[in-house]
């Protein structure tokens, strides 16, 4: 079945089969390898993707069913300027370890940030609920996040120490 | 995980999905928001050869109070119920339960309509409408069908739908002024089903308990409508014993298992407690109101 999906700003098409997921069609057909496959149980994340601005589990989606529709990956939050604040933010606060969940860790935290600019740590900790981290325990994606929104907010980061 | 092969439908309109539900009957699926049908696709545990997609159908999103009740379209989102201000303002075992669904990206994606006709006993919203007497409409090329939500859950992955009908809304009688309600969920971690939960919705009259309804998740193949424990309170002065009363009668109709989530003792009690606050809470909000 042929189908268009903008991904990332950029209009992309495919001839997939039915069946394929969408995180299959992103990395395989768009060869776009910063969304991860994890469990492949809706469980853990790693395969998030912001569909219409909304993270979703890609691995929980058809291909078919993104068609017509706008997808951000993790490659599509930088832009010509550099990376996004919650990049720069993840990198600083050292929000990541082995880096697998990283990329739908910040793709929540952006969505997070686009819909309430100034989140409490419980909104945070709320938001991130649905995707699992196997190596910082959370403490330094928190801070990471409330880093991101404060560098939006034109604001310095906090120092930590 | 690929699913086994299927033809891909996207339904234009329920006309459109219907007439294809007539072609292929009980070899099409209906998908909305697809976090139960496609792990199960993925686990081959169904392998529909058709899958009407219906997300694009229009008029079935929609939230709205009508001829008493509250109207809610099949494809309502999780995060729709746990976001609506009509719900969070009159329809408290709603509000309560919502935000507590699987986690918030299934909850971005997760339907009422596919949560009911997929019939989990550990789903959520199956207690939750038990307990506010809620019903479901059924659509078929024939006509439309009203059945009360405890004649469409069967059992165990199993409702009264037919192969050839789409539930198109939900309708959640309005409680009137002095009405509380709560869903009280025990899991193990955000995302998990629930070990145990007890959805609660209650009325006062003139002092007394008006209508109560209870409903246990996870605790037996189906939710369960703890009615005896309902009936004990209508009527009744709203007291302590009357809840803790409630609360044994309630443990008494559910039917857990001892699995990895805790033993069938241990969940029976956290029943019985659940029970109690729950409807401690509700009357709290009630007399409130």
């Amino acid at each position: 079945m042929e189908i268009s999906i903008t991904v990332n700003g950029e209009a992309r098409t495919a001839d997939v089969e039915p069946r394929m997921l969408l995180t299959h069609v992103i990395r395989e057909e768009f060869e776009l390898t910063g969304t991860h496959l994890g469990c492949d149980t809706t469980s853990c994340g790693a395969c998030t993707v912001l569909m219409d601005g909304e993270p979703v589990k890609s691995c929980t989606m058809f291909g078919v069913q993104a068609d017509g529709r706008q997808v951000t990956t993790v490659e599509g939050l930088a832009d010509a300027g550099g990376l996004d604040p919650i990049q720069t933010a993840f990198q600083e606060e050292h929000g990541l370890q082995c880096g697998f969940c990283t990329p739908g860790m910040m793709l929540v935290g952006a969505a997070l940030l686009e819909r309430d600019p100034a989140p409490s740590e419980d909104d945070i900790r709320w938001a991130i609920s649905g995707n699992i981290c196997r190596c910082t325990g959370y403490m330094n994606i928190v801070k990471a996040i409330q880093a991101a929104a404060k560098a939006k907010a034109g604001t310095p980061a906090a120092a930590t120490a | 995980m690929l699913p086994s092969a299927f033809e891909y439908h996207r339904a234009a309109s329920l006309e459109d999905a219907l007439s294809i539900l007539n072609q292929y009957g009980d070899d099409a699926k209906v998908l909305a928001g697809g976090q139960s049908l496609i792990p199960l696709m993925k686990l081959r545990f169904a392998s529909p050869g058709h899958l009407v997609d219906i997300n694009e159908v229009p008029g079935l999103d929609g939230i709205e109070e009508r001829d008493g009740a509250l109207a809610i379209g099949a494809l309502v989102r999780h995060r729709t119920l746990a976001t609506n201000e009509v719900i969070a303002a009159r329809y408290p075992t709603i509000a309560a339960a919502a935000p507590q669904i699987a986690d918030p990206l299934v909850r971005n994606r997760g339907t009422i309509g596919g949560s009911l006709t997929h019939a989990d006993p550990a789903g959520d919203l199956g207690s939750v409408m038990l307990a506010m007497g809620a019903s479901v409409v059924l659509r078929s090329s024939a006509g439309e069908r009203v059945v009360p939500i405890g004649e469409f859950l069967v059992d165990t992955f199993t409702t009264s739908i037919q192969p050839t009908e789409i539930l198109t809304e939900v309708r959640v009688p309005t409680p009137p002024p002095r009405s509380g309600g709560t869903y009280l969920k025990l899991e193990r971690k955000v995302g998990d089903f629930a070990t145990v939960a007890v959805a609660v919705a209650l009325t006062l009259q003139n002092g007394s308990v008006g209508r109560a309804g209870i409903a246990l998740t996870g605790v037996g193949l189906r939710n369960i409508d703890a009615a005896d424990a309902a009936s004990s309170l209508a009527g009744s002065a709203p007291t302590e014993d009357a809840f803790a009363e409630a609360g044994r009668l309630a443990a008494a109709a559910s039917n857990p298992v001892t699995d990895v989530r805790g033993s069938e003792a241990y969940k029976r009690h956290v029943v019985e407690v659940f029970t109690r606050r729950a409807l401690t809470a509700a009357f709290d909000t009630a007399s409130a109101g």
